[in-house]
Order: structure tokens, then C-alpha cells, then sequence
């Protein structure tokens, strides 16, 4: 880290040789990449003309599809859950009626680590981090009135993901709309989980063999689908640098092409279907060469390392959300702002779909209004600024190329690491991502703290003596009693036969190489609920216990 | 040479958002702590039995979930039981004030929100400890 000194008032520093950076603005990317004080022309990789071939060409670095968002803009997609499936149910007709046009479910705490609203592990988390879906009954009533065929629904759900994927099938057999109709996405990404969400609930590699078994069964059931997101974003949030982003997701993905193939499925056969999710952070070009360098990375891998054909396979598509991590508590109406900013650089970047936080986000779950303001800063950047009239306006800037070229760089460094590790599953295993991105986010405090970086509003700019008097969504404590009812009653009145049978088929599928999803599916027709599916994984593959270090 | 003070760093219940205690546990550690770090996903019967068995000044409990209004008056009700009467609980997360006030009353600790810099958590630790744990500082 240098020391900035400033220039004597008055002086101006000379016209490209400025180094004197001003205190709190360090001469590097968020990332730590340094920032010359000037780029020319000799900045720009040698081979620029192979990579900026035109959007919707290998190595697709300028874009996906040679109109981008001239032709289709992208999907704007707000993840909402909160409370009982009754509540969300009505915030997703709210967003749908606002012009959102995808629906994203977010799923409380004891979903997502495959817990029934009455376990005792479910204590006090019920419907607070998202909606509670312990039943198919509750997922009926979460897609109540929303017509599956129409819309594209993202479920952000990891360890019991193809417990919810068989349900949203299953609800839409009741509507009698058949899998193959419908579209959207299950995150269903375990690698990052073990990296950085830390949700799961079996061991790494019985979790990747259930991924791999929804990329199968998608593969040959669901052409719509989107059988994983292969996330950077919680890597990302969790401190990782915007290379380390790349490069673990990235490796991510890899992996499961690898695990796919292993299992001898024909790489054009899923890969169209496979799917990533980035964060956007703060760094305006950093991101933005982020997202170009990582579509010209996997373009290239799935073409020369997995001999792909189907051009759709080589395409990186992506969701992208603002930073959750960058917002601050402090004068929260700043927010807005700096969601602005990133979210413009995830579309001057290509995203294909875009969630934008609401203000309130470091306080608790978004209120409606403040879910608003986030919805409106997409649709003015979409219809107000001008931004989507041309694919990639950035190519060809010295400093955006240079970038480009070097986030791109250092992500194949790690990337080559973790195959000399022996793959991603073994990285993962031995904790070295993990151990990364915990010296980064470690780093990245300590340079606040200094006071090297400036927080507007933290370390820079306080309000004196703040209230923070922003309105917060409060949750009401009776929603865990009502749930907890709910999957009772569920328990009691169903019927029995099928129910033990398809649990005992399950448990013994479980104990073979076959893909579970059907037995997953019969399960969830016979109203097993979210909780005993996921005990017979447990029982089956064991528990998986974090070694704790810091 | 002064006693070093122990701290449980512990992620209770089911979350998983770990950067935040993971920064702070490396936070004390450089500032001369000895911190025992606890991993995810811990009952607070867990929690209090390992704040007994590390012999630890406070506990500082992360909670990004929103069930903190369940959980430290739980972990807090089980230190009583064992005793740990003059051990600190304190802790962060994404807590609202008034929750924040509600749970000191209670006879929970000053709890931090997001933004909030390591060096005023360890400050507020050694405070602490210094006024309520006896012979403070002894020498060992």
C-alpha cells in the first residue's frame, strides 16, 4: 500500500503523471488492482481484436446476442419472501403488477437448511430471512393466481433444492401445466455453500451428486429450465475480491460440467441450461470488466477443455445483484445511490437479469415502498438513460480493456491453483477458497478502518448524533405459530400409503447411484414434507460440520 | 503481564453469514485476545457450554437471521443457569435499535450494527471487562 501524499495547494499534478492520490481514494480498484494514472493505447491487450469480436460471437467478451438490450432488455428480477406463503404470494402480485418481470423467492432460514417450521432448529427464524415453505401446500399458496406458464420464477434455494424443484413441478401438475412449460431457475449451487453461504446440510460431495442429478433430470424434462446458478455472489458478499468472484464461481461451474460429464451425459445436452449470478459492487469498471472477462473465460473453457459444440453452451448467461455487502445502515437513503451506480455497471456489463437492493436492506427485509425505489432505478435505467441503445458501449476504452484483460488474467491463475489442487470439490474440501476470501474481507476492513477507504456516511461524512428513522418490515412472531399448524395438520391428514412408500423408495434410491429426483417428486406428490425428505439425506449421507477457523 | 481476555465469538442458530464474526474474531485476536471461535449453526446450549468449559470473559454472539430476539435472551437465560453471572454478552448483527434496547434491558450487552469499526468492539470489550471482571487484569 503506498502512502498518498498530496500536492502543496494551488499545484496541480501534471497531466498523466498525477500520482498524488487524494487520501481515502487509493490509486487501485476495490479489488486491490492498481490504477495507472493515465491509459493509452499501449494499454490495450495485444490481442484485442480476436477478443472484441461483435456481441453474439466467440468469445462473446462484448456481449451474448448481437442486439442486446436493443432487442430484449433484461429481465428485471426482484427477490422477494418474507413471512407466510400468503405474504409473499401478495408481494409477488405486487411486483408482477409493477412491471416486474420474473419472480425471485427468497426462503426463510429453516427452508433453506431444510428444517420443517416445528423443528427445534427453527426456533425464532421462521418466515425472518424469507418466506417458510415446509409443505407442497405452502408452495400452492406462494404461486397462488401466478400463471407458471407465463412467468419465469427463480427459487434461490441451495442444500434442499431438488426438494423444492419437485415441488414447484408438482404444483404446476395441479394447474396442469406439465414441467416442460415451465421456466425459470433453481439455485441449487452447493460448491459456493461450502465456500461462502454456508447453508447445507450433507457433506460436499453427496451435495454435488444431488446437483448433478437435477442438471440431469432438467436436462431431459424441463428444456425451459435453468438447472443452477452458478453463484459468485455470495463469494463476493463474503469478502472475496472481484478476481476471486470470478475465479471460485468459475471453477464452480467447472466442476459441475465435470461431475456431469463424469457421469457421461453429453455436455451439450446441459450446459445450454447452466446459469451464473454475480454481485455488482461498488467499483464501477471493475465490475463491468468483470462481467466481460468472465463470459470470454467460460466461452473458451467449455469450447477447448469440454469440446462443446452447441454455441448456447459456450454462453455465460447471467443474473446479477447489486452489492447487499456495500450498503451501509448509516444514512440510509444513500443506498439508493450506490445501487444506481452498480446497477448500471451490471448492464453496461451484459447481465440478462438484474436484481437492485432496496435502501433498507442493513436494517431488515425491504418494505414495500423501499422495494419500489429499487424496481423504479432499473426501469430508469432502462428507459431514461439511453445506456441500452448499443451492446458493450465500453469496448475499446484503454482503461476498461486493460482491466478486462487483467481481472481475466488473474482469475486463470487461480483457476489453474485449484485444477493443480486436484479440482474444486478437493479446494473446497482442504478450505483453501474459503481461507482467501476471509483474508480479503479481513484486509478490506482493516483498510477502512485506516481510514484508506472512505465509507461515505462510516468513516467519512457522518450524520452527527444519526437516528436512523427509516420505516423497517417487521415480522410478525404469530407467523411461526401458524406455520408450525400448518405442516401439522399437513402430517395428519394426508394419506398414509403413499406417503411410506414413496418415503421408502426414496430412502432406498438414496443408497444407489440413481438420480433421486423422481423419487423426490413421488415423495413431494404424497405431501412428504421439506423436513423428512431432507432426515433421509441425513440419515443417508451424514451431516456436514464446518471446521471453524477464522 | 495481564491476564489476556478470553472471547467466545459464536454464530448461533441457523445462519450462515460468517464474514462479519470472522472479522471481528481476527480483529481481537491482533488486538492481544485469545478468541475461541465457535463455527455456524450453534444451539445456545452449545454456545453456554462451551463459554463455560473456555473459562471465557464475554461471549459476542453474530446474528444476521432476525432471530435475535429469540436468541439472546436464550443464550442469556442459560449463562444465568451456569452461573456466568459476571460474563459480558455482547455481540452484532442486523439488529434494530429498539430490539437493541429491548434485549439491554434484558441485561444483554451493547450489541453493534453493521458499519461499525472492529477498534470500538474491542474498546467496548476491554471496558468491560476492566470494571466487571475481578481482580481485572490480574496478573497471572
Amino acid at each position: 500500500m503506498k502512502s498518498a501524499t498530496a500536492p502543496a495547494a494551488g499545484t496541480k499534478p501534471a497531466h498523466g503523471a498525477a500520482d498524488g492520490a487524494i487520501p481515502g481514494i487509493p490509486p487501485e480498484t476495490l479489488s486491490g488492482i492498481p490504477v495507472k494514472p493515465l491509459y493509452t493505447e499501449t494499454d490495450l491487450p495485444g490481442d484485442v481484436e480476436k477478443r472484441l469480436t461483435p456481441p453474439g460471437e466467440f468469445p462473446y467478451l462484448r456481449g451474448l446476442h448481437p442486439g442486446m438490450y436493443r432487442t430484449r432488455l433484461w429481465t428485471m428480477r426482484q427477490f422477494a419472501g418474507y413471512g407466510s406463503a400468503a405474504h409473499t404470494n401478495e408481494r409477488f402480485h405486487y411486483l408482477l403488477k409493477h412491471g416486474g418481470t420474473g419472480l425471485s423467492t427468497a426462503f426463510d432460514m429453516p427452508t433453506l437448511m431444510g428444517y420443517d417450521a416445528d423443528h427445534p432448529m427453527s426456533l425464532g427464524e421462521v418466515g425472518r430471512e424469507g418466506v417458510a415453505v415446509s409443505t407442497l401446500e405452502d408452495m400452492e399458496i406462494l404461486f397462488k393466481g401466478i400463471p407458471l406458464d407465463e412467468v419465469t420464477t427463480s427459487m434461490t434455494i441451495n442444500a434442499p433444492a431438488i426438494v423444492l424443484l419437485a415441488m414447484y413441478v408438482a404444483v404446476g401438475e395441479r394447474h396442469g401445466i406439465p414441467a416442460a412449460k415451465l421456466g425459470g431457475t433453481v439455485q441449487a449451487d452447493m460448491l459456493k455453500e461450502y465456500i461462502a453461504q454456508k447453508e447445507w446440510i450433507i457433506p460436499p460431495r453427496p451435495a454435488v451428486k444431488l446437483c448433478v442429478d437435477m442438471i440431469e433430470w432438467c436436462a431431459a424434462n424441463m428444456p425451459k429450465w435453468n438447472s443452477i446458478s452458478i453463484s459468485g455472489y455470495h463469494i463476493r458478499e463474503a469478502g472475496a475480491t472481484a478476481a476471486q468472484e470470478l475465479a471460485f464461481t468459475l471453477a464452480d461451474g467447472i466442476g459441475y460440467v465435470e461431475e456431469c460429464v463424469k457421469r457421461g451425459m453429453d455436455v451439450d445436452s446441459f450446459a445450454p441450461r447452466l446459469s451464473f449470478f454475480w454481485d455488482v459492487h461498488n467499483d464501477f469498471f471493475e465490475e463491468i470488466a468483470k462481467f466481460r472477462a468472465g463470459r470470454k473465460i467460460w466461452a473458451t473453457v467449455m469450447r477447448d477443455r469440454f469440446h462443446a459444440k452447441n454455441a448456447r453452451s459456450l454462453m455465460l448467461r447471467t443474473h446479477a445483484q447489486t452489492a447487499g455487502v456495500s450498503l451501509t445502515a448509516q444514512q440510509p437513503l444513500n443506498n439508493v445511490a450506490r445501487v444506481a451506480i452498480q446497477a448500471l455497471a451490471a448492464v453496461l456489463g451484459g447481465t440478462q437479469s438484474l436484481h437492485t437492493n432496496s435502501m433498507d436492506e442493513t436494517l431488515a427485509l425491504p418494505t414495500e415502498e423501499a422495494a419500489t425505489v429499487a424496481l423504479r432505478t432499473q426501469q430508469i435505467i432502462a428507459y431514461e438513460t439511453g445506456v441500452t441503445n448499443t451492446p458493450d458501449p465500453l469496448a475499446g476504452s484503454y482503461f476498461v480493456e486493460a482491466l478486462t484483460a487483467r481481472i481475466e488474467e488473474e482469475a486463470l491463475a487461480y483457476i489453474r491453483r485449484i485444477d493443480e489442487m486436484g479440482g474444486i470439490i478437493v479446494a473446497v474440501e482442504k478450505g483453501y477458497p474459503q481461507k482467501e476470501i476471509a483474508d480479503s474481507a479481513y484486509q478490506f476492513q482493516q483498510q477502512v478502518e485506516r481510514g484508506e477507504r472512505v465509507i461515505v456516511g462510516v468513516n467519512k461524512f457522518q450524520a452527527e448524533n444519526e437516528e436512523i428513522t427509516i420505516p423497517v418490515l417487521k415480522i410478525d412472531p404469530a407467523i411461526e405459530r401458524g406455520q408450525i399448524e400448518r405442516v401439522r395438520a399437513v402430517r395428519a391428514r394426508r394419506a398414509k400409503a403413499p406417503y411410506e412408500q414413496s418415503m421408502a423408495a426414496l430412502r432406498d434410491a438414496c443408497m444407489s447411484t440413481k438420480n433421486l429426483m423422481p423419487y423426490v417428486l413421488d415423495a413431494v406428490r404424497a405431501e412428504a414434507t421439506l423436513g423428512e425428505i431432507c432426515d433421509v439425506f441425513r440419515e443417508a449421507y451424514g451431516v456436514y460440520r464446518e471446521p471453524a477457523v477464522f | 503481564m495481564a491476564k489476556k481476555i478470553r472471547v467466545l465469538v459464536a454464530k448461533a442458530g441457523l445462519d450462515g453469514h460468517d464474514r462479519g464474526a470472522k472479522v471481528v474474531a481476527s480483529a481481537m485476536r491482533d488486538a492481544g485476545f485469545e478468541v475461541i471461535y465457535t463455527g455456524l449453526h450453534q444451539t445456545p446450549e452449545m454456545i453456554v457450554q462451551a463459554a463455560v468449559q473456555e473459562d471465557v470473559d464475554a461471549v459476542a454472539l453474530s446474528i444476521l437471521s432476525g432471530a435475535h430476539m429469540t436468541l439472546f435472551p436464550r443464550v442469556l437465560e442459560l449463562m444465568r443457569e451456569k452461573g456466568l453471572n459476571d460474563v459480558l454478552l455482547t455481540g452484532g448483527g442486523i439488529i434494530p435499535k429498539e430490539d437493541m434496547e429491548t434485549l439491554a434491558k434484558q441485561g444483554v450487552g451493547e450489541l453493534f450494527g453493521p458499519g461499525t469499526p472492529t477498534g470500538a468492539i474491542i474498546e467496548y470489550v476491554r471496558g468491560w471487562v476492566a470494571k466487571h471482571r475481578s481482580p481485572a487484569g490480574s496478573a497471572t
